[in-house]
């Protein structure tokens, strides 16, 4: 049995984007906060810390997550997927990317990390969704800026476009 | 009900047209790409100075009381903490920020003797680290002496009411009445007079970023260096150096790259600034604080809650002669500036999109036990609006026309423009008939009522509503000068205009870089103004750069400055464009020398500068634009230089109130109609929004994407104050919506997409003839969305939000009575919150028996739920140490119980409160006892509860049950000391009270 | 808004996290999919001095079915039973009753058990263990018991788990809810219910079921009713469950959802 005591700092380690990361971290400090903060990947918003926004979703072993209501510890030797890893390199988008910027589906961009990580996690394994289906996805998120119609377009564009590109999908 | 409308949400423009002008197209965003790819530069995104200290700050749980001590001492000897400051040592470093109106009033970032709402700061803890701060917090011990509060505007200004603010005697802090022409001539001739009351809710637009400050002060210097997510208006600029007792050269405020929304409400970050900047100066540090959202939604900022009563004086045929404005503005605990604009924002569009010439306005301002208020998109437009056009549908039923009728028969002549308004706006352009008429046809309003009369043949409930606004844009600076009297006005001097700036450089290399003050928080000003630049020089928009960051210790920036009033496009964009034309117009000069041609000749196209009438003569713009920094010797005498031009401009037109109190509030007016199908399930009295349609003339479209992207925006506000959002409180002043699932935003599933239509008049005030538009639906989807409600159900009145329960009641019969035998439902509470109950029971033992126990101080340690230590301070008064908890819940209280009007061993009332990190609570209970005439007793018991502080802020949907389960656990533990302690005959006093434990808390 | 200090513990075995629930009691919490203990955490609500891990255990990670029995383990998430391809045959009540918890994101994490634990008056796991007659399994040291489900909810956020127990797993018997219907209010898609109702056929009749409107969800068996003796019936109920107001909707309005929605539910059921 491992018990990290609370006053102690405990290393962390885990694959973010398939890389490697590792840093300590308290018990009680937050996915959300030591991506940011120790790890410097600050793609991840924080907009609630209580599970409603949104914004800081990650996906955790395949499996969308609140970066908010899950421990730093938690994710000890997990693949960590953020925002940061969906470009298939720094100065390119990928497809749903650019379905979001072609349809104006962000303003601030400040909820978008985490809608898009739902979004890519989803149309991964949806390959023919429907607006119902995205609107389904995306009521676990708020944003306050675009009127949501924008993103729902997005999606299904991205989805139509990635259908025709198996190639693209299988590699992206 | 969202579904199908994607369709007709905008994309990118693909027309690649090179000699098409860049303004007016749907390029994509050059922001998009950081954005896209968790590369933002959002506040807490970037790093902090070495040694930087992190504060938290402990917040009042009461509405209303004073503070009698605050003891920190455990606070500041816990790890890592370095300082914690209350508010008498904020006062020490500082001085009271600016209040909006002349009265011996302070205001304070921070309470200092007494808190006025549930959230104040009570004391700042800087510690290492947010939650080694936070561990900080719940050590402090602060004791309230409670004070009544009141919650309601008209309640604050009854004779009784209790008093928040001395220097605002009877809570009133301004009450100034107008007239303009001839109101009670009007009202006396007119053939109807229509009235309305309306109380406006309070909400806020909640971006999803919240507040961050990052404050370090220079002791050698005496001067404070601040990151903060402002937003403008800089004119806090000079109320956060007034407070930092330092000339304004010495705070030198910065924003960050990115900003996570703000929609107005990053406005209020400006008391934060200054408390974070005490805190660094007091530890000689910097402090970083960023806002959590618990303490958003608390005590951030709201918009105003209003009361209005709106007469008109009507003709016989629907004309209005005159209005006659009654309002009562709630700016809760504290009048920050720049309130009361709120009201004062729409003082010259108090006739909306109509032409009335008379109108009548009393504007009072009262203060109340909530949040401060502050800027919030739409500022003063929906509960202006909100009161009008609701007064429009009344008039129509009233005298049987079609509300569309009343709406057409009253707007402004679409020869009249300009048109000054009764109260003095001066309306740019429009053509409302036009507008009007193009949003019936494209929007299919006839189809729409086809489809409502079909509903109604089913017996379904279905409504069309209406609204006509006008949508002012770039505030006058001097409109909130209206609250104050002409010969007030002129002692303080003259205030008026919208200075906005811009700056145009080359470098170089002839690239061209942009610089304006208007610090965007999301809505692509970067693209915009590469837009309008790039069409100057005939270069495209990737060729142009813009930052669009402050930095008020060097950038060219004024009062006006900031993000607000919907004024980019308008001012911010134009004045760009100024910059850039000064730059042009020498470089015209330039290249014309060297093209042998007269600069009348020149022509910026295609990343050239040539001779219009023989392109093929013709030289790069770069290296034109290079010239001046590489051989200013070449150049013409009178060229002058061409290396960086920074534009003020402030339109001619906003002039300060004249002496009949008439203001041009804001320098453009666009117009927008709306109408709207609803449908009201009649199970759960959900509305469900059919079709809305909005048709809007914001002058010259920049970027069509953008603007329609803030219509949808602004719509989706609007439909969430319409139907979901309210920062509710109890009478008490107990805030009820401290958590995301309990304020209420609309998502995904509940927005649908408006068929958005637009007609074009440009402003002939503004250099690119673009008005604002991001704030008119929030001024016209609220009432659109209520007056289509109200027609479905046939309501004379409605209130937002339009809650399912609420709906429900206004239209319900009367409730099936209950099963004969069975209680009625407990009675509705009278909105105290208190909850009260009661309950009976036989007991074996006779009543002297249980009267001792009852009293033994041991049996009140072991009722007491969680009671740690009891600390007699007489036979009938203790103090205890309890811990609560409900599931996991838990948490440390300080308990102080008494006994009173004891009457052995007949009856006895517990009185008892107790706080804690959690909140507050308070109880009342009443225990009788009876022989039953068999040797036994009959108790009964009755209490009355309440809870209040966090715990009510963030659990109000379970706060009634976790009262229960309080009360519960005390009688469980009451059953629990009377079984060990009763003779076991017969029922025992363990099963008695295990039943009345049951009955409150536990399993029924 | 950061959780106060804690001790954690990532079990692995079972034995591990029963010997920290005895050792520690009321001051340790099991972390499962964290989804309402992570939010109480971060306010402070919650400060127990150890979390317990229990993620990471296979053995607590099984959905079982036996002679009809669905049994769902401790570690079972939201997301992995309602992708289970045997659910909406064993207990389609469950299969409709899932898409209401939360969201997609919240279900990926979140537990059958955890919210179970939890036992929030207006959750959709808790009225569907009534309404199902399912049973608890708790497990401390020294042994296993079952209980009930109008055993296991004693009131808000209060069950009959003992500090050292730790719920083990969740059945739900078989064949329960073969003829079922369920339907639920909220503010919005997603929320807590205003009013949930489940609605079972019986041997006897049927059995109807409430979650949002008392401390706890609330089941009665009735026998095939129809007509006024149903208002009647479902009448007596709406007034018994002692509905209250809150921000969010009336106690009228909840009593009236009550009888509206359970006649449509009840009839459906009974057809």
């Amino acid at each position: 049995m491992t018990r990290l005591s609370a006053d102690g700092r405990h290393p962390v380690r885990f694959k973010l984007n398939g890389r490697p990361v590792e840093a300590e971290a308290e018990p009680r400090t937050l996915l959300s906060d030591f991506l940011r903060q120790q790890i410097g990947a600050t793609g991840t918003h924080v907009g609630c810390e209580h599970g409603v926004c949104g914004a800081c979703t990650v996906i955790i072993d395949g499996m969308l997550t609140r970066s908010c209501l899950t421990l730093a510890a938690q994710a000890d030797g997990c693949e960590v997927q953020t925002v940061e890893g969906l470009a298939p390199s720094p100065d390119r988008l990928g497809i749903l990317q650019q379905a979001f910027r072609r349809n104006h589906a962000l303003q601030c961009g400040f909820c978008t990390a985490g809608i898009l990580m739902s979004l890519d996690h989803y149309l991964r394994r949806h390959p023919a969704p429907s607006e119902a289906d995205i609107r389904d996805l995306l009521s676990g998120h708020l944003c306050r800026c675009t009127g949501y119609t924008p993103i729902v377009k997005a999606a299904l564009e991205a989805a139509a476009e990635l259908a025709t590109t198996t190639q693209e999908k299988s590699d992206a | 009900m969202a579904e199908a409308a994607v369709q007709s949400a905008s994309s990118v423009d693909q027309n690649t047209a090179e000699d098409r002008p860049w303004v007016g197209r749907s390029i994509e965003r050059v922001e998009d790409a950081a954005l896209l790819t968790g590369r933002g530069r959002f506040i807490d995104d970037l790093g902090t100075p070495p040694g930087t200290l992190h504060a938290a700050i402990l917040r009042s749980p009461h509405a209303h009381a004073d503070i009698v001590s605050v003891d920190a001492e455990a606070a500041r000897r816990a790890p890592g903490v370095a300082a914690v400051l209350t508010g008498e040592q904020v006062k020490a470093l500082t001085s009271s920020l600016v209040v909006g109106v002349k009265a011996p009033v302070e205001c304070w970032p921070i309470a200092t003797e007494r808190v006025r709402y549930v959230g104040e700061p009570v004391a700042v803890v800087v510690a290492s680290d947010r939650a080694r701060a936070e561990d900080a917090i719940e050590l402090i011990n602060v004791e309230y002496r409670p004070r009544a509060a009141v919650v309601d505007p008209l309640a604050a200004l009854a004779a009784d009411a209790p008093v928040l603010h001395d220097g605002f005697p009877g809570n009133l802090a301004s009450d100034r009445s107008f007239s303009y022409g001839n109101p009670e001539q009007a009202f006396a001739e007119a053939t109807h007079r229509f009235s309305i009351d309306i109380r406006y809710p309070r909400n806020s637009c909640t971006p999803i970023e919240t507040y961050g400050v990052v404050a370090t002060y220079d002791a050698a210097e005496n001067a404070y260096d601040i990151l903060a997510n402002f937003q403008g208006p800089f004119s806090i600029h000079t109320v956060i150096s007034r407070a930092l007792k330092v000339p304004g050269n010495r705070v030198r405020l910065r924003t960050p790259p990115d900003s996570g929304g703000s929609f107005g409400v990053k406005q209020g970050v400006f008391p934060y600034i200054v408390l974070i900047s005490a805190a660094s100066r007091a530890v000689g540090r910097p402090v970083k604080w960023i806002e959590d959202r618990l303490e958003h939604l608390t005590a951030s900022v709201s918009a105003t809650n209003r009361a209005t009563t709106l007469s008109a004086a009507i003709t016989a045929d629907g004309k209005i002669l005159a209005l006659d404005w009654d309002q009562v503005e709630d700016c809760g605990a504290h009048l920050r500036a720049p309130e009361p604009a709120t009201l004062y924002r729409m003082h010259g569009n108090l006739t909306g999109a109509y032409d009335i010439r008379h109108v009548k306005v009393r504007n009072r301002v009262v203060v109340t036990n909530k949040t401060p208020t502050g800027l919030n998109r739409g500022f003063g437009g929906p509960q202006v609006y909100f009161a009008l056009e609701r007064l429009v549908q009344r008039i129509a039923i009233g005298l049987r026309l079609d509300p569309l009728d009343v709406i057409r028969r009253n707007l402004v002549p679409a020869n009249a423009f300009p048109y000054r308004t009764a109260t003095g706006a001066l309306l740019d352009s429009g053509n409302y008939q036009e507008a009007i008429a193009r949003a019936v046809e494209q929007g299919q309003l006839a189809e729409l009522k086809a489809r409502r009369d079909e509903a109604r043949a089913q017996g379904r409930l279905y409504g069309i509503g209406f609204t006509a606004v006008v949508e002012p844009s770039v505030s006058n600076m001097g409109y909130i000068t209206t609250v104050l009297t002409a010969a007030e006005r002129r002692k303080a001097g003259p205030k008026n205009g919208a200075q906005a700036t811009a700056t145009v450089a080359l470098d170089p290399v002839g690239g061209v870089a942009v610089h304006v003050a208007s610090v965007p928080q999301g809505q692509g000003h970067r693209t915009v103004l590469s837009q309008v630049v790039a069409d100057v020089f005939g270069l495209k928009p990737q060729d142009v750069r813009v930052n669009t960051e402050i930095d008020t210790a060097k950038d060219a920036w004024s009062i006006a400055s900031g993000n607000y009033a919907s004024r980019f496009a308008a001012a911010v964009a134009g004045t760009a464009k100024l910059a850039a034309e000064r730059i042009a117009v020498r470089l015209a000069r330039i290249a014309a020398s060297q093209l042998n041609v007269e600069p009348a000749d020149i022509m910026f196209a295609g990343g050239f500068v040539a001779s219009k009438r023989n392109p093929e003569n013709r030289i790069a713009f770069s290296r034109v634009a290079a010239l001046c920094h590489w051989s200013p010797g070449s150049l013409p005498d009178d060229a002058g230089q061409t290396i960086r031009e920074t534009v003020f401009w402030t339109p001619p037109e906003l002039t300060p109130p004249d002496d009949q109190d008439r203001i041009n509030s804001s320098l453009c007016h666009g117009f927008i109609f709306d109408f709207c199908g609803v449908e009201i399930d009649r199970t759960t009295f959900e509305t469900r929004i059919d079709r809305y349609v909005t048709m809007h003339d914001c002058g010259t479209i920049l970027h069509p994407g953008m603007v329609n992207g803030q219509i949808r925006g602004g719509f989706t506000q609007a439909l969430g104050a319409a139907l979901y959002e309210e920062y509710a409180y109890a009478a008490d002043g107990s805030f009820l919506t401290g958590t995301f699932a309990d304020y209420l935003l609309p998502t995904t599933t509940e927005v649908p997409e408006p068929q958005i239509i637009h007609i074009e008049t440009p402003s002939p005030f503004t250099p690119l003839g673009a008005k604002g538009v991001g704030e008119g639906n929030c001024m016209s989807t609220p009432a659109c969305i209520a007056n289509a409600v109200a027609d479905a159900l046939g309501l004379a009145d409605v209130t937002l939000p339009l809650v399912p329960a609420k709906l429900a009641d206004l239209v319900r019969g009367p409730e099936p009575e209950p099963p004969t035998g069975q209680s009625k439902a407990a009675p509705t509470r009278e909105g105290d919150r208190r909850l009260r109950g009661e309950g009976r029971a036989s007991v074996n033992g006779a009543p002297e028996q249980v009267w001792t126990m009852l009293l033994d101080p041991q049996t009140l340690q072991a009722v007491i739920p969680g009671c740690e230590q009891v600390h007699k301070v007489s036979d009938t008064h203790f103090r205890a140490d309890v811990t609560l908890g409900i599931g996991p819940v838990s948490g440390r209280y300080r308990a102080d119980v008494q006994l009173f009007d004891l009457d052995p061993p007949r009856a006895v009332t517990l009185r008892g409160k107790a706080e804690g990190a959690l909140g507050f609570g308070t109880a009342e209970g009443r225990i009788t006892l009876e022989p039953d005439g068999k040797g036994g007793t009959q108790l009964s018991y009755s209490y009355d509860a309440a809870i209040g502080g966090k715990v009510a802020s963030i659990g109000g949907r379970l706060l009634d049950g976790a009262t229960r389960v309080i009360i519960g656990q005390f009688f469980a533990a009451l059953a629990r000391q009377a079984g060990g302690g009763a003779p076991a005959s017969g029922i025992s006093m363990f099963a008695l009270l295990a039943k009345l434990a049951s009955l409150f808390g536990g399993r029924r | 808004m950061k959780p106060a200090a804690f001790d954690y513990v990532r079990a692995e075995s079972v034995n591990e996290v029963l010997e920290g629930l005895s050792k520690e009691g009321g001051n340790a919490r099991v972390l499962a999919g964290g989804q309402s203990l992570m939010a109480m955490l971060n306010m402070r609500l919650a400060k127990p001095r150890l979390l317990i891990d229990i993620m990471r255990l296979k053995e607590l990670n099984r959905i079982e079915e036996q002679a009809g029995v669905v049994t769902i383990g401790a570690g079972v998430r939201q997301a992995a039973l309602l992708a289970w391809p045997e659910l909406a045959r064993t207990q389609p009540l469950l299969a409709r009753a899932l898409p209401w918890v939360g969201h997609v994101q919240t279900r990926s994490r979140g537990t059958i058990c955890g919210s179970l634990a939890h036992a929030d008056p207006s959750a959709e796991m808790p009225l569907a263990l009534i309404a199902l007659g399912g049973e608890v399994h708790l497990r401390n040291a020294r042994r296993r018991r079952r209980v009930a489900a109008t055993e296991f909810f004693l009131g808000m956020m209060a069950t009959a788990r003992a500090e050292d127990e730790l719920i083990e797993a969740v059945s739900f018997p078989a064949r329960a809810g073969e003829r079922c219907a369920f339907r639920e209010v909220a503010r919005r898609h997603g929320d807590f219910a205003i009013v949930a109702c489940a609605a079972v056929a019986t041997s006897k009749g049927v059995r109807f079921a409430v979650g949002g409107v008392a401390d706890v969800p609330q089941a009665r068996d009735w026998p095939r009713l129809d007509g006024s003796a149903l208002d009647d019936a479902l009448n007596g109920f709406a007034y018994e469950l002692d509905a209250r107001d809150d921000v969010h909707a009336t106690a009228r309005y909840r009593r009236d959802l009550v009888r509206i929605i359970g006649r449509d539910l009840v009839r459906e059921v009974l057809q």
